[in-house]
């Protein structure tokens, strides 16, 4: 089943800015689905059109079968949504905030509190719950949008860039709690900055670009597209000057420090075996950058070369 | 349906629990103002006036007094409520919900009628300090006052959706509301105005709700009360009319 189908969504604002031209995407339901792009791709116009807080110019958004056109109320009742600013009232409580939201959406009051206590704690806000929203670090008032999305136990879950400043140590454990509902049944669509976020969190993926899907399907299908990665070695004994390893382009960074391009179809025995023979010995390597954020620049640099761009 | 009863109950409760948590803001100062007004107008003043239509100054202006509170805090109540939740967009809340658009509108207007209501009730207290009052045609009395409540949290709303900036909120309030106000019956009979004026006069609003708000407590009205109730119901029914419009295109919420 498809937790959602959206079918040739176009949007053109009124000052005739085209933010979609033509998006089809389908998310299965129980994935953990990523949509990536730059800023300005249209990540959160599509959101905001899924969520019913942009109209759409055309096309057709389907959420569990329910269409935003004719049975909108059944579609919203589906998503819980976190998005990207926050959007908390400042002044009130933690408590009001959580279960206000879950009346909304019809939760009577008594229930209401139940499932506040649980979402709550499940996020690390119990014992904050008297606090107003104003009164919350950031990484806690993200925590409280999750918490707040939840409350009428929605089978998908959009979150929006909902890592963004987020200290690490709460990052990890955002993704732990992700990783638990996801688990549990729930559909998530992530959209983020951090790509090894969403290489590590995220079963699908998306590449949107100039309001069109321009890489689409299962993270490792995605990323066996790369067709190279840079890794960067550090070294026993310094290297005055680069040595000549036969068949990859190597670029000395520093004394103790090389990077080596290796392309689809070479293998890593080879490169240390061409180390080996050039009198290099390393000590420890790593990928000079993540692997879907390689694909991910490699894509959205040829749209824009496509277009004509010049990247500033 | 039962859904979007307790979405309505919901936003009643949180707009109820805004007019009662800032109360230093939204029920003291109108109560303040008027004792003022009594002060000045109705018992300095007053007693050189004499009286009005029968009755002493001070005791013909009360009930015009109450309803200009009411008129002046349904309205800002609803639009520093809705505006404040749209800039803050914490108004998404509401939008990402199932709820209908009417249970939207009923829930701020309720809100505002709770601020008009309570401020009535605070005003008239003031008012008892300095005059008597007393209450001829109760329904009349609390219909009007509940009506007049209603129609201008419905105006707030529409301020609030339609405004872009902090200076389209407070345009309307100053330079519409407040002229009609005062001209609207709250401090004379429109009985001892050039004939003109009469006639000018009988195009404010305000001049009906005062009127019939002055008629259920003291039993004395320039207007028909019957052709009083019409004119409220029909800004009611415009109103809502209007406002369920705006939102269901999502004019000013939705991009």
């Amino acid at each position: 089943m498809l937790a959602l189908a959206v079918h040739n969504l176009v949007k053109t604002y009124p000052n005739g800015m085209q933010a979609l031209r033509g998006v089809d995407l389908e998310v299965s339901a129980g994935d953990f689905f990523a949509l990536l792009g730059p800023n300005g791709a249209g990540k959160t116009t599509l959101i905001g059109i899924i969520t019913s807080l942009v109209t759409k110019t055309s096309g057709e958004v389907q959420v569990f079968g329910h269409s935003i056109d004719t049975d909108l109320a059944q579609a919203k009742s589906s998503i819980g949504v976190v998005p990207q600013e926050i959007n908390i009232n400042y002044w009130e409580t933690v408590m009001n905030i959580v279960t206000t939201q879950a009346g909304f959406y019809g939760m009577g009051a008594r229930e209401a509190r139940l499932r506040a206590e649980e979402c709550l704690r499940q996020l690390q806000l119990w014992d904050r719950r008297a606090d107003i929203g104003r009164n919350l670090s950031g990484g806690m008032k993200r925590r409280l949008m999750i918490a707040r999305a939840l409350m009428h136990r929605p089978p998908l879950l959009i979150l929006d860039e909902p890592t963004a400043g987020v200290d690490i140590e709460i990052r990890r454990s955002m993704w732990e709690f992700l990783r638990e509902i996801n688990a549990a049944g729930t559909t998530i669509i992530l959209t983020t900055h951090y790509l090894e976020e969403a290489e590590m969190l995220c079963r699908n993926v998306a590449i949107i670009n100039h309001g069109r899907i321009i890489e689409q399907g299962r993270m490792g299908d995605v990323l066996h597209e790369l067709q190279a990665e840079t890794f960067v070695l550090n070294l026993r004994e310094a290297v005055a000057v680069m040595p000549v390893l036969p068949g990859y382009a190597a670029t000395r960074i520093g004394d103790h420090e090389i990077e080596v391009e290796v392309t689809r179809g070479q293998d890593l025995n080879d490169m240390f075996a061409a180390l080996s023979a050039a009198g290099l010995h390393v000590t420890s390597m790593r990928n000079k950058a993540n692997r879907l954020e390689e694909l991910f620049i490699h894509l959205t640099g040829q749209e824009s070369q496509a277009a004509g761009e010049v990247r500033p | 349906m039962a859904t979007q009863l307790v979405a309505l109950r919901t936003l009643v409760r949180k707009e109820c629990n805004r007019v009662f948590r800032i109360w230093l803001q939204t029920i003291l100062p109108p109560a303040m103002t008027t004792g003022l007004y009594f002060l000045i107008f109705g018992n300095l003043i007053g007693r050189r006036i004499g009286q009005m239509d029968g009755l002493d100054y001070a005791q013909y202006i009360a009930p015009g007094l109450i309803m200009m509170q009411v008129v002046t805090n349904s309205y800002g109540n609803v639009v520093s409520s809705f505006f404040s939740a749209k800039m803050q967009r914490h108004l998404e809340e509401m939008l990402v919900a199932p709820m209908a658009d009417w249970a939207i509108i009923l829930g701020h207007a309720a809100g505002g009628m709770v601020r008009g209501l309570a401020v009535a009730v605070a005003v008239t207290v003031v008012a008892m300090l300095f005059t008597h009052i007393y209450v001829t045609h109760l329904l009349v009395t609390l219909s009007v006052v509940a009506l007049t409540a209603f129609v201008f949290s419905l105006g707030g709303l529409i301020n609030a959706i339609l405004a872009k900036n902090f200076d389209d909120v407070s345009i309307i309030p100053s330079f519409i509301l407040a002229p009609l106000s005062y001209l609207g019956g709250v401090f004379y009979s429109i009985s001892i105005l050039p004939e003109f004026a009469q006639h000018l006069s009988r195009i404010n609003p305000i001049l009906y709700m005062v009127n019939a708000f002055r008629y259920g407590m003291l039993g004395v009205s320039d207007i028909d009360i019957a052709f009083a109730y019409g004119i409220i119901l029909a800004f009611a029914g415009g109103l809502f009319a209007i406002c369920l419009v705006l939102i269901r295109r999502g004019t000013g919420i939705r991009s």
